[in-house]
């Protein structure tokens, strides 16, 4: 979608940054990033077709509503070892982008689910789904999310999304799953 | 091994009951068929003649067949030949009782009203003294005659063993069908369903009110674990536990006054108290740990609960108003979902040990634990209100089934239910 005030907005940015005042515009603040390997906004995306203004195009980036695809690359499900709510580092990456794009977008909401697989206690599985979905809500928090913006809550072993009895499924099932709201 | 009479009822619908539906309109759920399974039998079975009731073919239930599957059910009595045509008022031959190897003789009528209802009468003689034990009328509309049977096989129960029966009682469990879940409400026996609540998001954690009157539970259908209350004969509910995070594991007081909840709300899971309707709301337990699955000691001054705050799931006791816990399991890693018998001396409870998730029971004052299952996946021990016996969840040949054991694991009955599964089964109380 073509703003013609976003296109404003980013030709002003554009033009401070090629004024040389890159240090104290920080284009993160003003376009989420919706991918975490996603080129800095103002930069050549890609999308031109070499016209010789390339320098100069710019992307628009609706910042009104995150759109879940555009967000895709980063994933929905964070993964949990055997009666753990260790956040593994594989899904750091994850936790950082939801926490760039919660920060820079103050009235989004998400909500965390927590899982656990089939085996023990209903009761002591809904806490333990629920202490991974604290666990992944406290992180997003520590790097910029606001509590607010976030619920964890849990399903425990009720709602797996593989119902096999064996270690393939128990490992899918053990899970935290990020949604919008 | 007994193999007691399948008894198959048409439903008959209580007429105050009305099911409260969480996702618009459904279809009534069919009928579940319950067959009953009875391994193990005790030591010395106490046999006994119960002939069919005069005129109870026209009642539309088998009251005779009703009281011989709940006394055979328990393990304690063998039904001998009950053939022949008596009642209340016949003078029995007890020789030709004492010929049938008769020890005790139950007989009966149902005779219909003016106004509809029917008048059930029985009587019970000691066959081995020649003697008359006494007997009782009840006038119950129709869709109360399932009761009327269960009271007198709970009376003759009382009158030949001391103890109170449970065949009057009902049990609440929660069915699963794809992504269909009822709370269900059957009689003892498993017969006589009614559906308490229909959703197509889970259910669990159902708990009886002191008075048998209502049903706390789980219900996920707004999207996580939420707390409701609901009167079981008006199908009225309403929520009384839904605060941030998740809402689970309700139980009543035994005076019915307060309810113990496990609430996320304050970043942990930890035991909360509050009244019936939701307020006055303090919390008990004070770790950063999981503390979950209250349960309260009979005379109500004490809670027993779950914590993993030892760095694995243990039980606790504290006391009602809060203070220091102090652990009451020691053996194995993993124990959890206590229930407490209602004189307070026995802990069922489920233990995980390598994998395999078994009832027990712990001895409160000698410390003795027990073993009582001989299956791997059990859960959710609930005590019969007469305290001798456990119903559990369990697992067999691929479906979760409903199982009854006597305390001592020697008399076990498997509720099965085709096609569905069935799970967290919790025992109601006397007197409904």
């Amino acid at each position: 979608m073509n703003h013609p005030l976003r296109i404003t907005l980013c030709v002003a940015l554009l033009s401070a940054w090629l004024a040389g005042c890159g240090s104290a515009v920080k284009l993160d603040d003003k376009a989420p990033v919706v991918d975490a390997k996603a080129t800095p906004a103002g930069a050549n995306s890609g999308a031109s077709s070499g016209a010789s203004t390339a320098q100069s195009a710019v992307t628009t980036v609706d910042a009104s509503k995150i759109n879940p695809v555009a967000a895709g690359n980063l994933g929905r499900v964070v993964y949990f070892d055997y009666d753990s709510y260790a956040l593994k580092d594989e899904f750091r990456p994850l936790i950082e982008g939801y926490a760039r794009v919660l920060s820079s977008a103050k009235a989004k909401k998400m909500v965390i689910e927590g899982h656990t697989d089939e085996r023990g206690g209903r009761e002591y599985n809904l806490a333990l789904g629920q202490r991974r979905a604290e666990a992944v809500a406290k992180s997003l928090v520590l790097l910029g999310a606001a509590d607010s913006q976030l619920e964890a809550v849990s399903f425990g072993k009720e709602r797996p999304v593989s119902e096999g009895h064996d270690e393939t499924a128990w490992a899918k099932n053990r899970r935290a799953e990020l949604k919008d709201r | 091994m007994v193999n007691p009479p399948e008894t198959q009822h048409c439903p008959t619908r209580r007429r105050l009951l009305a099911g409260a539906f969480a996702a618009g309109a459904w279809p009534v759920a069919t009928q579940a068929q319950f067959r009953v399974e009875i391994a193990g039998v005790g030591a010395t079975q106490l046999p006994v003649g119960v002939t069919k009731f005069r005129e109870e073919d026209k009642s539309g239930q088998s009251i005779s067949g009703i009281v011989r599957a709940d006394l055979e059910r328990s393990g304690v009595f063998r039904i001998v030949d009950s053939s022949g045509e008596f009642d209340e008022t016949s003078r029995p031959n007890y020789t030709d009782w004492r010929g049938r190897g008769a020890d005790a003789l139950v007989a009966g009528s149902a005779a219909r009203l003016a106004d509809g209802r029917f008048d059930v009468r029985y009587k019970l003689w000691d066959v081995v003294k020649g003697s008359d034990l006494g007997g009782q009328a009840l006038a119950v509309v129709a869709a109360d005659l399932r009761l009327a049977a269960h009271r007198i096989a709970d009376a003759v129960y009382e009158k030949l063993t001391g103890d109170k029966g449970v065949f009057s009682t009902r049990i609440a469990y929660v069915t699963r069908v794809a992504n269909r879940y009822t709370l269900r409400i059957t009689d003892a026996d498993g017969e006589g369903g009614q559906v308490a609540l229909n959703s197509t998001q889970p259910i669990i954690s159902p708990a009886w009110s002191p008075d048998g009157r209502s049903l706390a539970y789980v219900s996920f259908e707004s999207g996580k674990a939420v707390v409701w209350a609901q009167d079981v004969a008006s199908g009225e509910r309403r929520s009384i536990a839904n605060f941030r995070g998740s809402n689970s594991a309700p139980t009543w007081s035994p005076d019915g006054g307060t309810l113990a909840v496990t609430l996320s709300r304050d970043g942990f899971s930890q035991i909360y108290l509050m009244d019936p309707n939701g307020g006055n709301l303090r919390r008990i337990t004070q770790s950063s740990a999981i503390d979950t699955e209250p349960v309260f000691t009979p005379d109500g001054k004490s809670i027993y609960f779950v914590s993993d705050r030892g760095g694995s799931p243990q039980i606790y006791r504290v006391g009602a108003s809060g203070g220091a816990p102090d652990r009451v399991t020691f053996s194995g890693s993993y124990n959890i979902s206590p229930a407490l018998s209602p004189d307070g001396r026995t802990m069922a409870y489920v233990n995980r040990n390598g994998g395999e998730f078994k009832i027990m029971t712990l001895d409160l004052a000698g410390g003795t634990v027990r073993t009582v299952s001989d299956t791997v996946d059990d859960e959710s021990p609930s005590f019969s209100p007469n305290g001798k016996l456990i119903i559990y969840a369990t697992r067999s040949q691929g479906r979760d089934v409903l199982m009854t054991t006597t305390l001592d694991g020697r008399i076990r009955t498997r509720l099965l239910s085709s096609g569905i599964d069935v799970r967290e089964p919790i025992w109601g109380p006397f007197g409904r």
